[in-house]
């Protein structure tokens, strides 16, 4: 059983938390054509990396979505950042 | 009598008596004593048979390590199956059975199995039962297979419950090693937890039984644990650690005593010393597996732990220099010993249930007992968990802990660091996390590989009954990677998982192959190291705490109006109302609600509000309708999709103001609706611009639905004109009710004239009083959940996920405006132009009806097509009900060209019967929608 953190509550069981997707995944703008290629690569194809991972994760009790990387080999947590765009300062 | 006990030997009470019966007869032991070490003190030498051939079987081993004696235990009315004997304490009263024997383990009928060996080797099942098929012999033979029998009786309290703890340092195995790191450990300030699986801290001490720092063994281990207890230092004894997992996780099981189940702790620890000692070797020779033979640190256990002399003529085969100490304990215990060095000739044991002597180098040599040892194994079981590496150590021929995983250290006899004043250091240093100095051991050992050239069978896996012949024939079946030998043979695969076979079956592969065990390799160590009930896993996560049901705040009324409630979608819910029956109350619910009025608890119906500047952009995107039109107070029904277009869910969005809007999802859909609005809230929208927030639980609804509804609402005096033109189909007011808001919506999942009105939780009672006073006099029923879903049906309204499956797109249901002209994008929305979507043969929703005295079509039944070779299913029946309204069965099915088919007969096919429908519309009841909009 593994810990993750969450950037709003801290450490937490990973029983607290589900896959969200891939990290930097963009949808489609789909007020213009999209090719059922770009669609069906956007639905079903991940980069599913070996290692260094960046995935989007939902910490259910808060809501918080996030992206954590992860070494998908070790298992390590790598660290995690906050979805939301910083404030530009 | 070979085996006796003696006199002022060993920890346990010899002051007091414990009466146990073994397969019917009368034995006594002492407070102290496993369930082996009595046995064997009575001189009870055999205990078990083996799995397959029915041989006689004696106590291997003291500890884990034994695979042998497995039994049936019962105590004062609860029998616990497969209690392993040499773990299991002693209790005043215990009736211990053999398992797989009949009558007893002394006499056993099925013992002529064994004659029959020759023709049942490894893989015999696979390739004799083949043919004509598996099923026909399996009942058969899972008969005469397994080991314990079940008790019929349920135990009671039989309950484990789960710790969650951390600490600094975890410490692993309470012997010298364990002892000495867990009270460094908290001397320097650490919170130290130390797990011993004895119920007396000490380990091999007791065995060698010799002083250590100038002190008797017993002595030493008090002033170790005063020691770590006094630092502050917890101490678990009688307790296993029996899984690492991610993240230095440790599962402990905590044995509670007989008839109880374990105590599961889950501790996370900064740091883990290993300090699990080793465990005796077998080793591998003709008839080794008969009663008579054991390990010879199993006998030394006997005799420092329980005070119980293995035997008194001991022939002691050994490979290693340990031979004579050991031989020298027993000899002062009053044993004749002879020491035969294994390496020079090829042993062979003599005698049947009786050990009679032992054959080697060309003599025989009598005695009742034979130690054999073959070295020594480190536990590595848990190293392995965690994901440490291995060492071949070549001088002591054994696995060592070679790369740690990560804050895992160990220390003394697992590193194969046998002598006592070096483990200690070991010890010492791992605990303070300094380097761990390594130093040569005493211990040496002789390489010795099984003599493949002798004529008996030669036993590597006792309770399987895997013998030397098999490892050869699976080798010669190209079984090679010793994970392929393990499942054909099932080496290893005994209730003791392969402690005592596991080393002996790589030494044999390794010879066999001409390889050294290395290059073998091992099998894959898993948790648990011992056996755990499942019980221990469950815990606390069991009924209402693993699933807890949602309760109505208005529970006590629907109870005192006599309520049937059941389960739906997580909430406890009225069911139907009455006592009589369930079939006529739901009847006049449905009648009462289509000729007067329905009062419906409909408060579990979702209620998320969407908020803020971008509220209605992200509606409009997260909804397949278009809601961007939608003007402030009023209602649309829509669809939400997932991106491949399929739907997720369906329900009305009311919008409040400008910038304000509610979503009422599927009842038992919130949590995920909700979970999917933050995905798209805060991945892909500026997350300070709209926010989504869950007032399900802050809201009660009724819901008053019915020709009579009008009347009832005029009565409550909510404030809000009710007239049609004032207050049409699909709009929204805010009123009052007892000072408070209250908010009516007009919509209707009835067909009839419908209102919801939602009150802040305290005033629920209150409502729901009111309506019911105003309701009765005009013939208002209170409706339970099982009419409310024939109402619906009635009018071809859907339940997502019941009417709908994982392949339903809105244009299946006939809602296919938004798909031809929405403009702006929306969730699902390119998923709706593929082929498959573009496809014609697509599943539709429609009615079906039948003959208006037939018996109601089953729902999930088949509607099929006869036309190719054989039929085809062309969808299903998604529900079915009699209609007290329209006085006929009706239902609602997916149908491929579904709505092509209207007017025609579609066969339905249900467990070999075949029945004819019409399809119809899927809205039976006022389809025009006078009622609706009345």
């Amino acid at each position: 059983m593994q810990q993750f953190p969450c950037p709003f509550c801290g450490l937490r069981d990973e029983r607290e938390f589900h896959f969200a997707g891939e990290a930097g995944k963009m949808r489609p703008d789909t007020s213009g054509e999209v090719t059922q290629t770009d669609w069906s690569r956007y639905l079903n194809s991940y980069k599913n990396r070996e290692g260094k991972a960046s995935e989007v994760w939902v910490h259910l009790p808060c809501q918080e979505y996030f992206i954590m990387h992860r070494d998908t080999l070790s298992m390590k947590v790598l660290g995690t950042e906050q979805l939301r765009r910083q404030e530009e300062i | 009598m070979s085996s006796s006990r003696l006199p002022g030997y060993g920890l346990i009470d010899h002051s007091k008596t414990l009466a146990f019966q073994f397969d019917g007869k009368q034995f006594q032991g002492h407070p102290g004593d496993t369930l082996a070490s009595a046995l064997l003190a009575n001189g009870v030498r055999i205990i078990a048979r083996s799995f397959k051939y029915h041989r006689p079987r004696g106590v291997w081993g003291a500890w884990f390590d034994d695979p042998n004696a497995i039994f049936d235990v019962s105590l004062n009315g609860i029998k616990i199956p497969n209690c392993a004997g040499a773990t299991t304490c002693l209790r005043d009263g215990m009736r211990v059975q053999s398992v797989n024997t009949f009558p007893t383990a002394q006499f056993d009928v099925k013992a002529i199995l064994d004659w029959f060996s020759p023709f049942l080797p490894a893989g015999f099942y696979y390739k004799t039962f083949m043919w004509p098929n598996w099923h026909l012999f399996e009942p058969t033979i899972r008969k005469m297979a397994g080991l314990g029998k079940l008790s019929e009786e349920i135990t009671e309290n039989y309950q484990s419950d789960q710790i969650h703890q951390n600490c600094d340092l975890l410490v692993v195995g309470g012997g010298a090693a364990g002892l000495v790191a867990a009270s460094a450990a908290a001397q320097s300030g650490q919170s130290v937890l130390l797990v011993e699986d004895h119920n007396i801290a000490g380990g091999g001490l007791y065995r060698r039984g010799r002083e250590i720092e100038n002190q008797p063994p017993g002595h030493w281990v008090e002033q170790q644990i005063d020691a770590i207890k006094s630092a502050g230092g917890q101490l678990l004894l009688a307790t296993t650690a029996f899984g690492v997992y991610d993240h230095n996780l440790v599962a402990l099981a905590e044995d509670r005593g007989f008839g109880r189940a374990p105590r599961l702790w889950k501790i996370r620890a900064k740091r883990i010393v290993m300090t699990t000692g080793a465990i005796d070797r077998p080793l591998t020779f003709v008839n080794n597996d008969r009663p008579g033979v054991m390990s010879v640190e199993g006998a030394l256990e006997f005799l420092g732990r329980y005070g119980v002399l293995a035997g008194r003529q001991i022939a002691l085969l050994s490979n290693n220099n340990r031979a004579e100490p050991s031989a020298n304990l027993l000899r002062e215990a009053g044993a004749n010993v002879r020491v035969l060095d294994a390496t020079q000739g090829s042993p062979a044991a003599i005698g049947g249930k009786i050990l009679r002597g032992i054959e080697f180098a060309a003599q025989t040599i009598a005695c009742d007992t034979i130690l054999a040892s073959g070295g020594l194994t480190p536990v590595v079981h848990l190293w392995r968990q965690a994901g440490g590496k291995l060492d071949w150590d070549e001088k002591i021929s054994a696995f060592i802990p070679g790369k740690p995983p990560n804050n895992m250290v160990a220390a003394g006899s697992v590193n194969g660091t046998f002598d006592l004043e070096e483990a200690m250091a070991e010890a010492r240093a791992a605990a303070l996390d300094l380097p761990v100095p390594r130093t040569d051991s005493s211990f040496q050992v002789k390489t010795l590989s099984p003599d493949r050239h002798s004529t008996g069978r030669q036993w590597i896996d006792f309770q399987h009954d895997v013998t030397l012949k098999d490892i050869e024939l699976a080798a010669r079946e190209n079984y090679a990677s010793v994970e392929h030998l393990k499942r054909y043979t099932t080496l290893g695969m005994a209730s003791d998982q392969g402690k005592t076979s596991n080393m002996a079956g790589l030494d044999a592969l390794a010879s066999i192959q001409n390889r050294s065990i290395p290059e073998v390799g091992t099998t894959t160590f898993r948790p648990p190291f011992i056996p755990v009930p499942l019980e221990l896993y469950r815990g606390a996560h069991r009924q209402q705490l693993l699933h807890p049901l949602k309760r109505l705040i208005l529970e006590p009324e629907h109870r005192a109006a006599g309520a049937a409630l059941g389960e739906y979608g997580g909430w406890l819910r009225p069911a139907w109302y009455g006592t009589g029956s369930s079939h006529e109350a739901i009847k006049q619910e449905v009648l009462a609600a289509r000729n007067n009025a329905a009062i419906i608890d409909a408060s579990p119906l979702g209620k998320i509000e969407i908020l803020g500047p971008d509220a209605e952009k992200f509606v409009n995107f997260v909804f397949y309708n278009t809601i961007s039109t939608l003007k402030p107070g009023h209602i649309r029904y829509g669809f939400m999709l997932s991106e491949r277009g399929i739907i997720f869910d369906d329900g009305v969005v009311t919008r409040i103001d400008e910038n304000r809007f509610i979503i009422s999802c599927s009842s038992s859909h919130v949590d995920s609706v909700n979970r999917a609005l933050e995905g798209w809230r805060q991945d892909g929208n500026d997350p300070d611009s709209v926010f989504v927030h869950d007032t399900t639980q802050n809201w009660s609804t009724i819901t008053i639905s019915g020709p009579q509804a009008r009347k009832i609402l005029t009565v409550l005096d909510l404030g809000v004109d009710l007239s049609p033109e004032a207050f049409p189909h699909m709009s929204f007011r805010q009123g009052n009710f007892a000072s408070d808001p209250a908010r009516i919506s007009r919509v209707s999942f009835t067909g009839d004239l419908s209102y919801e009105i939602s009150v802040p939780l305290s005033n629920t009672s209150l409502l729901w009083s009111a309506v019911i006073s105003s309701g009765k006099p005009l013939g208002a029923a209170l409706v339970g959940v099982e009419a409310l879903a024939i109402l619906r049906a009635e009018k071809g309204y859907i339940f997502v996920g019941k009417d709908t499956d994982g392949e339903t797109m809105p244009h299946d249901l006939g809602l296919s405006i938004p798909r031809m002209r929405k403009k702006t994008p929306f969730v699902g929305d390119r998923a709706l132009h593929t082929l498959t979507a573009n496809s014609e043969n697509r599943r539709q929703l429609v009615g079906l009806l039948i003959g208006k005295d037939d018996e109601i079509l089953t729902t999930g039944a088949h509607l099929i097509e006869n036309s190719g070779t054989r039929p085809r299913s062309i969808g299903y029946v998604t529900s079915s009900y009699h209609s007290p309204t329209l006085g006929h069965p009706i239902a609602l099915a997916l149908l491929e060209k579904g709505t092509t088919l209207t007017g025609k007969t579609v066969p339905v096919w249900n467990q070999g019967e075949t029945r004819q429908a019409k399809v119809v519309s899927p809205c039976l009841f006022d389809a025009e929608g006078g009622r609706l909009n009345a």
